[in-house]
């Protein structure tokens, strides 16, 4: 259980987009990926099929070019994360060094589970997002900043909205991203409701009815 | 001022508010597998944390399990470690794991419902997208992830802020040779694969009341595909008559009073939606999808669409990407189309009723030569039936193999794989590049009458050419 509590307000670095409407978890992390009973051996393995040939060859992804490489912040489309309900994906993300996703929107589950592990997922607006991937298509070696306090994500010379329900930013700037603690504090009330919300029973079926 | 049935079992299940704004969600029913749980079973080691409940939680092996050959050790070590770590992780919990021997293992979403286990006015959830599955019941069923599996585990609850709900009604009468898969792929199709952000989706109308259980655990399944965390159906005499009887339904004088109270969880007539959308049965083709995202979809006779037709720049380059990953031409005929394998299966189209619709077809029929046809029963239970009901050697002297119970090829995390660029006509619920294990293969998601009439042919096919003779 997290004892202590980890506010996440801003996050610096390079930034790195992954283009596209609908970036499923399938193509975030393949299914072969899954074969593990622990997260760790997911680093460095973000959208591999889109990055690499069969024969592990590159395919000249942006998130390789070596302007990009070590970004802390991917910009994507929208509905983001959509598909399977892999931790594996923000996981790998996570574990491949980015610290927040900003996209136009994102699936639920997606975001839910980037929440739960500490990594930000920030909406920016269409127009907005045109124009910071026409910047970095130019100066991919920028570092920006991304403030959840002001909710603006800047290069230096423009600032751009962010836009986050209330609810998981005050998790993140309080340190309570992780809901585990909290879940913890309203023990009585859940035992009431676990006594009176019947749970699935066996029952043989010659019970007479 | 009415109630939906999200709200009512929303607010039955509510703890309290958390100091972030977000509710505490008491989760009545949880379901775990073999890929999303260990990890979280770690996390409650490290924390020296214990189940809490581990009555409410249900275990089953199903991604990774092979369909052929299901004798230990697997030929696969890390399947092999995963099922080992699933059942001591079950075990020292004590947590109820229908296990390969139990006569009841299956993909988590047939056999909740199938054991009686997912019942109306639950929250379920399950660390598998495909969870909303079970909304088919009346209940508010949901995906999570491992982290999220871990607090359930501890807690028993989950952090979650509410669904806006829209009801989706289909009124009228669906077209011969329509199922609800051709129903959810239009359905997805017209609302955009990212239409449903943000909403719980209530199927609604005629169509939805008169489609037997299958279809709508069918239909609720595929909510997800069109963004919809969870799609449910309102309880009613259809949902009663397929729970009675069932291993873990009430019995008795119970049965009784659960049925009343299952019945008040319906949301009520005035009850007030955040949008309504309205299609008509009869504008529902046998749909089949072309892309790679499932709102990338057609009617049979329809061309592929021209990319002039994109309603943005944002679809146009979504299109041109899919037309070049799946080799199509704008304005060509899917129907035609040769394919290397069918897949009948999944936690979408693997049921009782898929098999049935399926089998009077296949009746002196045979899989065209070339393709490799796979039917997949998604349980022991299913496959016990179809064995009894003489399904399963229907489809077996129709050229078919058929498996043992699992997820298969829908994403192939087992030995059941697309190889190179295979055309694969599937009963599955995602087209997704690579989604069914090569990463150039390709998907046309179907219905079963279609991927029956596609095997046959060895080419896309409608149904209601290829089995002209039927009364669908």
């Amino acid at each position: 259980m997290p004892a202590t509590l980890h506010p996440i307000t801003k996050i610096t670095g390079k930034v790195v987009p992954v283009p596209g409407a609908n970036m499923d978890t399938d193509r975030i992390i393949p299914a072969r990926f899954l074969k593990c009973v622990t997260f760790d051996e997911l680093a460095g393995k973000m959208f591999y099929d889109e990055r690499f040939h069969a024969d592990g060859s590159s395919k000249g992804h942006l998130i390789d070019d070596p302007q990009h490489v070590g970004a802390s912040i991917l910009i994507g489309g929208e509905n983001f994360g959509c598909g399977s309900s892999r931790e594996h994906a923000p996981q790998a993300i996570k574990r491949s060094g980015i610290r927040a996703v900003v996209a136009e929107s994102f699936a639920e589950i997606f975001f839910g589970n980037s929440s739960g592990i500490g990594l930000p997922c920030v909406c920016a607006n269409a127009a907005d997002l045109a124009i910071i991937n026409a910047k970095l298509a130019v100066h991919p070696e920028t570092e920006w900043e991304l403030d959840l306090q002001t909710m603006q994500l800047t290069d230096g010379a423009t600032v751009f909205a962010l836009h986050m329900p209330a609810e998981p930013r005050e998790a993140f700037l309080t340190g309570r991203w992780d809901a585990v603690t909290e879940l913890m504090n309203a023990p009585a009330r859940v035992e009431e409701l676990a006594r009176t919300l019947p749970a699935p029973f066996y029952t043989p079926s010659n019970h007479a009815d | 001022m009415g109630k939906t049935l999200y709200q009512k079992v929303w607010e039955a299940h509510t703890v309290g508010a958390l100091p972030d704004g977000r509710t505490q969600l008491f989760i009545a029913t949880h379901y775990v597998h073999e890929v999303t749980s260990p990890q979280a079973f770690a996390m409650l080691r490290e924390n020296g944390l214990p189940v809490l409940h581990p009555e409410r939680t249900f275990a089953t092996v199903d991604h990774i399990i092979p369909t052929d050959n299901q004798q230990e050790p697997f030929a696969d070590e890390r399947a092999q470690k995963m099922i080992s770590a699933l059942r001591s992780n079950c075990r020292e919990a004590g947590i109820r794991f229908f296990d390969l021997s139990s006569g009841q293992q299956g993909i988590v979403h047939m056999i909740g419902p199938e054991l009686g286990i997912s019942q109306p006015g639950m929250t379920i959830v399950c660390g598998d997208s495909h969870t909303a599955t079970h909304g088919a019941l009346g209940a508010v069923a949901m995906g999570i992830g491992s982290t999220q599996v871990r607090d359930v585990l501890a807690t028993q609850t989950l952090a979650l802020s509410p669904l806006k709900v829209r009801q989706v009604r289909v009124d009228g009468s669906l077209r011969p040779g329509v199922t609800a898969k051709d129903v959810a792929l239009h359905i997805i199709g017209r609302l955009g694969a990212q239409g449903g952000l943000g909403y719980a989706y209530e199927f609604a109308g005629s169509v939805v009341e008169q489609m037997d259980m299958d279809g709508r655990l069918t239909l609720c399944n595929l909510a997800i595909e069109g963004a919809a965390r969870c799609g449910y159906v309102n309880p009613d005499e259809t949902t009663f008559a397929y729970l009675k009887g069932r291993p873990y339904a009430p019995k008795g004088a119970d049965w009784d009073a659960a049925v009343e109270r299952w019945k008040s969880f319906a949301s009520d007539v005035d009850a007030v939606y955040d949008d309504i959308v309205r299609i008509e049965a009869a504008d529902i083709e046998p749909t089949v999808t072309w892309g790679t995202s499932p709102d990338m979809s057609i009617g049979i006779s329809a061309a592929l669409p021209e990319l002039s037709q994109a309603k943005n720049d944002e679809q146009k380059r979504a299109w041109e990407a899919a037309y070049k990953y799946m080799k199509f031409v704008p304005g060509e005929q899917i129907k035609g189309k040769k394919v290397d394998v069918v897949f009948i299966g999944s936690c979408t189209n693997g049921r009782m009723q898929d098999f049935r619709a399926v089998a009077p077809l296949l009746k002196g029929q045979h899989v065209a030569p070339g393709v490799r046809a796979l039917a997949v029963p998604g349980s022991q239970m299913t496959a016990k039936q179809s064995e009894e009901e003489g399904i399963a050697d229907i489809f077996r002297q129709a050229g078919f193999e058929w498996r043992l119970p699992g997820c298969s090829m829908c994403l192939a995390m087992n030995p059941d794989k697309l190889v190179g660029d295979q055309l694969c006509a599937s009963t599955s619920n995602r087209n997704f590049k690579g989604r069914q294990g090569s990463p150039t293969g390709r998907t046309l998601l179907m219905s079963p009458l279609m991927a029956a009439a596609t095997a046959i042919t060895g080419n896309v096919s409608d149904p209601r050419e290829v089995f002209h003779d039927t009364q669908f």
